[in-house]
């Protein structure tokens, strides 16, 4: 168990450092990461905190707290999948308006071109 | 011809994506049939040179920034014809399948029947010959599916000869399906206690390229459709049903 617990701990620092560069080389923005260094830091405490995964491992019917680490990490990284997914669509969405707004723009802007060099010819 | 649009005007709108070898054919052959009619073809970011020979046949066009897909395609045009103050839109697409000769039906039946969504279809007279086992079993299931949603019968739910009138054009240009558009845009008209009618259609073979429908594209198409109808389905407002 302890091992488990060890090689979990580090996975979850890797993370946070992982995000913490990301951060540091703009990669991803402060907005975004917040949700995967408290993912990531959620999990390290749990790692590290025996008594709270014990009780968090009986209240929740798991007889092996190692096996409700594992379940609470899924259902962390779950959520910020989640909660990533709803962010792209918003992105999304407004990538597609601001788009559309962008060719109707240059389309009156021709128009408007096109009417002013007919307007101005002989 | 000026852009702004006169009373009862129509605008035929062409999504096109990667159609060089086809669209000034399209074109011309809409301008011969349906003279003095605009045709706004929305390019959606081609890598080919769809925009430029579109424009040299004669139609007008909105060059989008990037790839939109069919969906966002078609809203950027039902858009700007809403802002040009256009009455009645109709839909082709510009791979050359449907004939230009069955607009002025589907233009007529819009301004007659008073409803706001006509549809060309293919399947009004019998089979379309040219649909394979695949597309006409999709078809024949989503006609299942929708016939209890929309309270009549849907021959050809797929179809992408479409005319919709400025109410359909104004709820479209501020919200559309993105992807597969046709189906779910049948619901969301219901959902809007709106009509549509069938007219029949003749569509031929595209004259270029290939579908963009694989097999494995089919069950996608298929899970994405079913999924915007039950979205569309939770979205009803039961005081608006009727028909």
């Amino acid at each position: 168990m302890e091992r488990l617990l060890n090689v979990t701990a580090g996975l979850s620092i890797l993370l946070i450092v992982a995000v913490l560069m990301s951060l540091r080389r703009a990669h991803i923005r402060v907005e975004h990461s917040v949700s995967w260094l408290a993912a990531g830091l959620a999990v390290f405490i749990l790692t590290r905190w025996e008594t709270a995964l014990t009780f968090l491992a009986h209240s929740s019917g798991f007889s092996y707290p190692p096996a409700a680490l594992l379940a609470i990490t899924m259902a962390v990284f779950l959520l910020v999948l989640y909660r990533m997914s709803g962010m792209l669509s918003q992105l999304k969405d407004n990538n597609i308006a601001l788009a559309q707004k962008v060719a109707i723009l240059e389309f009156r802007m021709e128009s408007r071109q096109e009417t002013g060099e007919a307007q101005a010819r002989p | 011809m000026t852009k702004a649009a006169a009373p009862a005007s129509l605008l035929i709108l062409v999504p096109a994506l990667n159609e060089a070898q086809v669209i000034a054919e399209v074109v011309a052959e809409i301008r011969s049939t349906v003279p003095g009619i605009p045709i706004l073809v929305v390019d959606d970011c081609s890598q080919d040179s769809t925009a430029s020979i579109a424009k040299a046949a004669g139609a007008w066009v909105l060059s989008l920034p990037h790839h939109l897909g069919l969906g966002g395609c078609l809203q950027a045009g039902y858009r700007l014809a809403y802002e040009l103050g256009y009455e009645y839109v109709v839909r082709m697409d510009g791979d050359g399948q449907m004939d230009p000769a069955y607009v002025p039906l589907i233009w007529n039946r819009l301004r007659e029947s008073g409803c706001q969504m006509v549809i060309g279809s293919r399947y009004m007279n019998g089979e379309a010959h040219y649909s394979g086992l695949v597309r006409r079993c999709g078809i024949h299931f989503f006609r299942l599916i929708l016939r209890p949603i929309l309270g009549k019968p849907v021959q050809d739910p797929t179809s992408g000869f479409v005319g919709v009138n400025r109410e359909a054009l104004e709820v479209f240009s501020r919200s559309f399906p993105l992807e597969y558009p046709e189906i779910e845009t049948l619901v969301v008209l219901k959902r809007r206690a709106f009509r549509f009618e069938e007219v029949p259609c003749r569509m031929r073979r595209r004259r270029a390229g290939v579908s963009t429908i694989t097999p494995l594209k089919s069950i996608y198409y298929i899970a994405h459709v079913l999924l915007g109808v039950l979205v569309n389905i939770l979205k009803f407002e039961r005081s608006k049903w009727r028909m």
